[in-house]
């Protein structure tokens, strides 16, 4: 019982994780219409920035905090420089932009920090771990992970469903030309949109280093889950993509946790434990492939064009 | 039409160029140079080089040409690099392999061609067993034999049961099978986890934790062993569950692992405090060429490679097609290795000592790797009888 907890607990942090990057991928994606595969550079970079703040500055909050406010404005710079000239093209002209820059990026990383990584040590009351019900101890840094990651998800909410600039976003996300239309400074709002997605991914990978390491290509993989979580919940929905990066979260970690046991019931052992992590990391492709299959919009697809 | 005109120009222009004369030694050297695991195909590329420096840029007299070829960690790029190194550069010797799953998808290639192939780290049961070649040798073990020695060291100290977390390949399942081959007390769990893309291992650790296992044993090379720790570590674990490691802790990990790293006892066949000359002249001189920078197990294993071809090429007066007779030159394992002990077993794979390895501080208060003691001596890998070769 406490074992499901614990899992439980697990799935939902690195759900939320993966929610912090899959926010500001869908929402320059259902806005802007803009494919973004740089996002995982982004990153990246909130892992690189914070390791290099937190070492100087010797404060665990202050520098990551500094590492987010490096990442918005790397996020603004970029989107000034190099994407607003690509909103006019294509997909495919996007996508080979965006992976340019994952190039660009990793060899800018490598440049500046070298090839080996870095490390970002937590502070000792992070690496404690914390009794949450009795007989069940969590992690505490990961427990700070869930309760960051629930803070920023209800302020987004807040944002987008109770302010001016929220509403703009979403009118925005069901008709751009309109918005434009009716005399909205849109290049604004998209360098805002924009520098608000990075700042999120650039949360996510800081706060995610100090668990991996902070290595070049470190954002590459985990895009790739971002993108199906985008697709699982809609385009353009913010709360789509809370609900799919939860379940995305969950399934993959339950998966991984409870498999290997279930299949060792109808396999061999030598057989099962081959085949349970490869059936696991199979599990949210089919989620993908059935959600598709009976709603291609996603979940909670944003309003109609 | 244009292009296909300048294609023509460039294919024509290649196929101009003289042949190599055979008076040079041609290396192919395939390893990993890009990605997170870019900073062990470094080391090997460094310790290759500081061998080619000691015997002078030159063996037998002849210039050393070496192409080095990134393999990205991925089993079909290294086959593709292994058979553009053996069909276009036509190279006398292919060294390098990190990943056991690459090597295994390289080594037909090598070995059809009759080209020598040195794996100076990947140790796949395969290799030593079935696919056990003429061609093909070995400068550093078979993947069971550094995990078996971890278990000998834990019936030593009266480990009761463990819970085993490896990587899902070709590796990580003979690393596995090496500790429950000489571990004496209960496997209570046997978890395996997606490679190389897996990197959060809370699941695993939650069930070791919430399992009766009075020990762990991992086996993580790279990036993923910092990540392992730091998570064994952060979930508060390393308080309640001694870990045991192969291949997890070594000099590249130990900077981003830092106090991590302390108390967690490591299985190896070369640390860099082992007293024989050589190894001291190899650790000095790789300071002085790399500043800032430490050798490892997979840079020595390189090196080594570099003598045992220098042996085979010295052995047969350079005349490089005499491949009989440097295979039995390299038989021989005539060369001073810096591990010290060093033989070849019949199929190619060393029989050496493994040590126990700790982590301490160095005199300048940074961590770094030490000999605690020898746990077994003169160890053959247990593969071998499954080999052809007699």
């Amino acid at each position: 019982m406490y074992l499901v907890v614990e899992q439980l607990l697990n799935g939902l942090q690195f759900g939320l994780l993966l929610f912090l990057l899959a926010a500001g991928l869908t929402l320059v994606f259902g806005i802007m219409d803009f494919v973004n595969l740089a996002h995982g550079s982004l990153y990246m970079m909130g892992a690189y920035f914070a390791a290099t703040f937190v070492a100087w500055t010797g404060s665990f909050v202050l520098g990551a905090l500094l590492a987010l406010g490096a990442t918005l404005l790397l996020g603004i710079a970029l989107e000034y420089v190099a994407l607003r000239h690509l909103y006019g093209r294509d997909h495919l002209d996007q996508v080979l932009a965006t992976f340019g820059l994952i190039l660009f990026f990793n060899d800018a990383v490598r440049l500046i920090w070298g090839p080996a990584g870095l490390a970002l040590p937590l502070p000792a009351w992070l690496t404690v771990p914390v009794q949450i019900i009795p007989g069940v101890y969590y992690p505490a840094y990961r427990l700070m992970i869930i309760v960051v990651a629930l803070a920023v998800a209800a302020m987004l909410y807040l944002v987008v469903m109770r302010t001016r600039v929220g509403m703009l976003i979403r009118a925005g996300a069901s008709n751009r030309e309109m918005i434009g239309a009716l005399g909205i400074n849109i290049k604004l709002l998209f360098t805002l949109v924009f520098g608000l997605g990075a700042a999120l991914a650039g949360l996510a990978g800081l706060m995610q280093a100090p668990i991996l390491t902070v290595q070049i290509g470190m954002g590459e993989n985990i895009l790739i889950l971002a993108f199906v979580i985008i697709v699982i919940g809609g385009i353009g929905s913010i709360r789509g993509a809370f609900m799919a990066a939860l379940f995305v979260g969950i399934i993959d970690t339950m998966g991984r946790a409870f498999l290997p046991d279930l299949l060792r019931k109808v396999l061999s052992g030598a057989a099962a434990s081959t085949a349970a992590p490869a059936l696991s990391s199979m599990l949210i492709y089919l989620l993908m492939a059935i959600i598709l299959v009976l709603r291609p919009e996603g979940l909670f697809p944003a309003a109609k064009r | 039409m244009k292009k296909a005109f300048w294609l023509a120009g460039a294919m024509a222009l290649a196929l101009a160029q003289p042949a190599t004369a055979a008076d040079s030694v041609k290396i192919g050297f395939v390893s990993t140079f890009s990605g997170p695991t870019a900073v062990i195909g470094n080391d090997m590329r460094n310790s290759f080089e500081l061998a080619l420096d000691h015997l002078g840029r030159k063996i037998d007299g002849k210039p050393v040409e070496v192409i080095y070829e990134d393999d990205q960690q991925k089993p079909d790029v290294g086959k593709q690099k292994t058979e553009k190194l053996v069909q276009s550069d036509k190279v006398d010797f292919i060294v390098g392999y990190i990943w056991s799953n690459v090597l295994l998808a390289s080594l037909k290639t090598a070995v059809d061609s009759k080209t020598f192939l040195i794996s100076a780290n990947a140790g796949p049961s395969q290799l030593a067993g079935e696919l056990c070649s003429p061609y093909v040798f070995s400068t550093s073990w078979q993947n069971d034999q550094t995990p078996a020695a971890m278990g000998l060291y834990m019936n030593q100290k009266g480990v009761k049961s463990v819970f085993l977390i490896g990587p899902n390949y070709a590796a990580g399942k003979d690393m596995l099978a090496g500790v429950k081959s000489t571990f004496k007390g209960e496997v209570v769990g046997e978890e395996y986890t997606v490679w190389p893309s897996q990197l959060d291992f809370s699941a695993e650790l939650t069930k070791a934790r919430n399992s009766t296992a009075e020990s762990i044993f991992v086996f993580y090379p790279g990036a993923a062993g910092v990540q392992f720790l730091n998570q064994y570590a952060q979930a508060g674990i390393k308080a309640q569950i001694p870990l045991y490691t192969a291949f997890t802790v070594d000099e590249l990990s130990l900077p981003l692992q830092k106090d991590n790293a302390i108390g967690i006892p490591g299985a190896q066949e070369w640390v860099n405090d082992l007293p024989n000359a050589e190894n001291k002249k190899f650790v000095e001189d790789y300071h002085k060429k790399y500043p800032g920078l430490r050798p490892t197990y997979y840079g020595a294993q390189a090196y080594d490679a570099a003598q045992l071809i220098n042996s085979a090429v010295v052995a047969v007066k350079g005349d490089l097609t005499k491949k009989d007779a440097m295979k039995a030159e390299m038989e021989k394992a005539n060369f001073k290795s810096l591990r010290g002990p060093f033989k070849y077993g019949n199929n190619h794979i060393p029989i050496q000592n493994f040590y126990l390895q700790d982590v301490v501080k160095d005199a300048d208060g940074q961590l770094s790797l030490k000999t605690v003691a020898t746990i077994v001596k003169d160890d053959q890998d247990k593969f071998h009888d499954k080999c052809s070769m007699k």
